[in-house]
Formats: structure tokens, C-alpha cells, sequence
């Protein structure tokens, strides 16, 4: 594969990450447990969809210069499942507040150092989207420890929602920190991390929060994969169904 | 001081556009009233979230879906600000949502209609919020100050508002023959609940002299429905769309646009909930109420443990 199609999905894997999440956040807009955390998560799934934006017309923009046209919303809106490069994680369904806080802490947590060495890597704009979204990713990482914790160590049954959380989350996170192909060409280029050095700091961050938390570092090893070559759960068919509704049923329009 | 003496300094601050704050006094009846009235807004921008958000994860274009977020966000900071003011009254947050969820306090009656489709997103931020702004700019200089601070803001954000829901319309009016049909559409099931969300005609409606003595209203129900239709006659006219009125007529003599008879009996039938959506909207709300019951308890429990810590600490 060439240099330029290794580029091209690694951005667009960074890019659907960031939007099949807030996308998922943003299904809480209006129905948050609290005033104040319904501005929250809304505001963190503003975020990350700033973000795949910008991943996007990047992506667009090395699309283009191949000769083959593209848009943030092209790329978006249409496209199956199977071009989709998001981790599973990011597409699970929201569950409970607690299963989506989980879901955020453990993105979040793996973000932060993703981003912090995108802004120090060998690519310009990766390195630009990087900085700006390294500090945002910071205040999600807060955020979400802080739930983290109120509801692993608040009432009975907030801890019980925190293990079932974990224990219908955890095997999909490992694929955060698994490398496929355009990853490890990224890597050797020096756009991208080494996963395998980002694992230990995420789970360093993980362990900590959980011994605050009250909650057990799961021992199991197998973790599903598959997401970030287009294999996903069942459940990105029906985001994109939903979120590709209009630019399908009325194609090639301005709105 | 006797209790007339006391009335006397309060409405001379008012008819000399003296802020009420607080701690001053107040009749209990203006206490009442403005918890009524500032309670049902605030209501109004929690419920008023609810269709609107309905398009977020449908929202045609990056840009749109990320705007109709912040936008729906905005909402929720309305509310946020309105039901703060609205403690310094003495109700506090929790009193006032059980209100809302038992059916006791009312929220504005254009949120039991359906959004329907993508342009709708568009009508609303016109029609509905145009009219909420007719309606909320006269109440920047409210004579309650906590109210009249919170308005300034808000009324900021929804000109943005209209402004957005306008572009939205004028987008799909230049679009295809769909997009020029949707917002026909939408414009046709949006107009007359938003002239209605002005209220009852000035003959029937009771309690408003007092609160313009009190000003905490400015302008009579009729006054401020007659400004909206004629800014939106104008307005429409942009879009190459018409609103669904054939009584709609520029009077040159009395310099504004006569209009058809409103539908009272509909009016009257969303409010005692009978609307399209006035079941769903509510049961939507007392379910993240509801859902988020442990969340809430358990932020509780978890705050009370800290400070226990705390406490603990500093003894040691």
C-alpha cells in the first residue's frame, strides 16, 4: 500500500473515532440525569465531532490531491460500515450513565497520550489537531475520572452499575492499543505513537482511578477486535442509518 | 413599617425602574407571579430541548449536527440560569421539577408539536424562537433584577438562534424541489402555534395589568403578536415561501398586516394536553428524571464521603 493511502486511513480512522463517539454522546442531549451533566456530555460530544471535523478535511483535503473528490461530509455521511475505522468501543450503545462514563473515561484516557504525541509528531496538521484537541481530551479525562469514582465509591448500586459497565465494556479495549497496518506504518513514520508504550501509561491511568474507585483491573486477556479494519459490532449499522438518513434519501443536496 | 408602607416603597421603585433584588421586600403575590412565570420558562427551555434534540443524530451535514448540539446546549443553559433566578425567590430546583413532572406547572404549549422533519430545525429556530424573542427582550428590563440579568443573556443566544434556524430555511429554499417542500411544510405547521404562543387575546387575558404594573410584562399579548407577523410577513418573503394565512393583508391604514382568526378551541385542547406530543414530552422527562435517580444519589453519597474525609482530616 502506498505512503498516501496509509495516511489517508489513519486520519480517517482518528476521524471516525472521534465522531461514532460523540455521536453516541450526543443521544444523551436533553436527557441527561442532571441539568448541569446534560450540558456536559453535550459539550464533550461537541468536542469530539470539532475534532472528527478536522480529521476529516484533512482527510478530505489528501483525498483530493489523489484526484479522488472528497468532503468532510462525503466521507462522513457516505460511506458503509465496513469503511468505517472506528474502534468497536466507541460504537457501543449508550446503556446507563455509567456504561457511557466508562466509555468516555477509558477513549479519553487513551486519548490524551494519542494526542499529546500527535502535536509532537513528524505530520503538521496531525501535529496541529493534536494540540488543540490534547487539551480538550484533558478536561474529558477529568471529567470522566471524576464520575468514575463517584460512582464506583457512592451508593450500592452505582457500583454495581460501574461493574456491569465494566464488564460489557472491557473486552473492547483492548483494541485501542492494538496496531493494524496503516498504525504501524504510522508509528515507523513518527505521525503516530507506539501503541504498545501507550498501553502501559493507559493502564497505569486505568488502575489508578479504579483503586479510588473501588473497582477490580478485570484479569481477562481476550478483547475483541476487528473495528479499525471495518469489522464492527451490530451496532454501527443503525448510528449510520440514522446519521446518514437525510444525505441518502436526498442525494447530491446543499443544506 | 406597615405592610402599606412597604408596598408603597416597592412600587415606587419600580415606576422608577429601581431593580427589586432579593433580599428586598416584595408582596408575596409579585413573589408568587414572577416564581409562576419564570418557573414555566424555564420549564419551557428544558422541555423545548427535547424536540430538537430529536434531529442531532439526524442532522444532514457535520457543521449542522455540531450547531443543532450547541444550540440544543444552549437551551439546557437557559434553563440552568432561570431556575437559579429563580431560587433566589426562595423555590428551589427540585420543588419546581416536581411541578413540571406531576403536570402541575405548565411549559410552553409549542413544544407538544412534532418535529418532523429536517426542516423544522429550520422553522423553529425562526418562527419559535423569533416569537420567544418578541416575547423576552421587553423582559431585559424586567423590574426583577436577577430575572431581567438572565434575560439579557438569553435573549443574546436566541437572536443567534433565529438567526441559524433562518439560514436553515433559506438553505433548503435554494435547494432542491424536496428541500423547497419541506420548508414549505414546515413553515405551514409552524406558523399559527407560534402566532399562538403570544397567548390569549388581551380581553381574555386576566392577570395581565397587574404584571405590567409590576413590569414583569411590558407589552399586551396582542401588541407583541401583532410585531411578529408583521417581521415575519417581511421575513418570508426572503425565502420564496408564504405563510399559511389567506386573511395575511398589509392595511395601509393602520401601517400593519391584518391576519386570520387563530384557533382558539386548538390552543385551549394543547394546553389541557391534548397536543400531538404532550404525553410523549413529559414521559421523555420524568424518564431522565427517573433514570438518573441513582446518579443523582450516589453523586450525593460520594460528596457526603468526601466531606466526611474531610472533616475526619482536619480533626487528626
Amino acid at each position: 500500500m502506498s505512503e498516501s493511502t496509509f495516511l489517508f486511513q489513519y486520519v480517517l480512522h482518528l476521524a471516525d473515532d472521534v465522531l461514532i463517539l460523540g455521536h453516541r454522546n450526543s443521544e444523551w442531549t436533553g436527557h441527561g440525569p442532571i441539568l448541569e451533566q446534560d450540558i456536559a456530555i453535550s459539550n464533550i460530544a461537541l468536542d469530539l465531532i470539532g475534532q472528527a471535523r478536522n480529521f476529516y478535511q484533512y482527510a478530505a483535503q489528501l483525498s483530493n490531491e489523489e484526484g479522488i473528490s472528497a468532503t468532510e461530509d462525503s466521507l462522513a455521511y457516505l460511506r458503509d460500515g465496513w469503511d468505517f475505522r472506528n474502534c468497536l468501543l466507541a460504537e457501543q450503545t449508550n446503556g446507563d450513565w455509567a456504561k457511557t462514563i466508562l466509555r468516555q473515561f477509558f477513549f479519553s484516557a487513551h486519548q490524551v497520550d494519542l494526542y499529546a504525541w500527535l502535536a509532537k509528531g513528524n505530520d503538521t496538521t496531525l501535529a496541529a489537531i493534536g494540540a488543540k484537541a490534547y487539551k480538550e481530551a484533558i478536561y474529558h479525562l477529568r471529567w470522566s475520572s471524576e464520575w468514575v469514582i463517584r460512582l464506583g465509591d457512592g451508593t450500592e448500586e452505582s457500583h454495581a452499575r460501574m461493574v456491569r459497565a465494566l464488564d460489557e465494556l472491557w473486552k473492547f479495549t483492548g483494541e485501542l492499543h492494538t496496531p493494524v497496518p496503516y498504525e504501524l506504518w504510522a508509528t515507523g513514520a513518527g505521525i503516530g505513537p507506539d501503541l504498545s508504550l501507550l498501553r502501559l501509561k493507559w493502564e497505569e491511568r486505568i488502575k489508578n482511578i479504579f483503586d479510588e474507585a473501588g473497582l477490580t483491573y478485570p484479569s481477562t486477556q481476550w478483547m475483541q477486535t476487528g473495528g479499525k479494519e471495518g469489522r464492527h459490532t451490530e451496532q454501527l449499522g443503525y448510528v449510520l442509518a440514522e446519521m446518514q438518513f437525510l444525505q441518502r434519501a436526498y442525494p447530491g443536496c446543499e443544506w | 413599617m406597615s405592610v402599606q408602607d412597604l408596598e408603597k416603597i416597592f412600587q415606587d421603585k419600580i415606576d422608577a425602574d429601581i431593580r427589586i433584588e432579593p433580599k428586598d421586600w416584595m408582596p408575596d403575590a409579585y413573589r408568587k407571579t414572577l416564581v409562576r412565570q419564570m418557573s414555566q420558562h424555564a420549564h419551557s427551555e428544558i422541555v423545548g430541548m427535547l424536540p430538537e434534540a430529536n434531529w442531532i443524530t439526524r442532522a444532514p451535514t457535520l457543521r449542522r449536527k455540531a450547531t443543532l448540539i450547541a444550540k440544543v446546549q444552549d437551551e439546557a443553559g437557559h434553563g440552568l440560569y432561570l431556575y437559579s433566578a429563580t431560587e433566589t425567590l426562595g423555590t428551589g430546583r427540585d420543588e419546581l421539577l416536581e411541578q413540571l413532572h406531576t403536570g402541575k406547572a405548565k411549559y410552553s404549549s409549542i413544544f407538544n408539536y412534532p418535529t418532523l422533519t429536517w426542516a423544522d430545525m429550520g422553522a423553529i429556530g425562526w418562527l419559535v424562537d423569533g416569537a420567544a424573542i418578541m416575547n423576552q427582550v421587553p423582559l431585559c428590563r424586567a423590574s426583577y433584577g436577577p430575572y431581567a440579568r438572565a434575560m439579557v443573556r438569553i435573549c443574546k443566544e436566541e437572536s443567534f438562534h433565529q438567526r441559524q434556524g433562518f439560514e436553515i430555511l433559506l438553505t433548503l429554499s435554494r435547494g432542491s424541489e424536496a428541500q423547497r417542500r419541506m420548508c414549505q411544510d414546515a413553515i405551514n405547521r409552524w406558523w399559527w402555534p407560534s402566532v399562538m404562543m403570544f397567548g390569549p387575546n388581551d380581553d381574555a387575558s386576566p392577570n395581565s395589568a397587574q404584571s405590567m404594573q409590576w413590569k414583569i410584562k411590558r407589552f399586551s399579548n396582542d401588541e407583541l403578536r401583532q410585531k411578529f407577523v408583521d417581521v415575519s410577513a417581511e421575513q418570508v418573503k426572503i425565502l420564496g415561501m408564504t405563510l399559511p394565512d389567506p386573511d395575511l393583508v398589509w392595511n395601509e391604514d393602520k401601517q400593519h398586516y391584518d391576519f386570520g382568526a387563530i384557533d382558539w378551541d386548538e390552543f385551549w385542547n394543547v394546553i389541557k394536553g391534548n397536543g400531538p406530543c404532550n404525553k410523549e414530552r413529559l414521559e421523555a422527562r420524568v424518564k431522565a428524571h427517573e433514570d438518573g435517580a441513582w446518579v443523582r444519589e450516589a453523586a450525593m453519597a460520594y460528596a457526603e464521603k468526601v466531606s466526611r474525609n474531610s472533616v475526619k482530616k482536619e480533626i487528626a
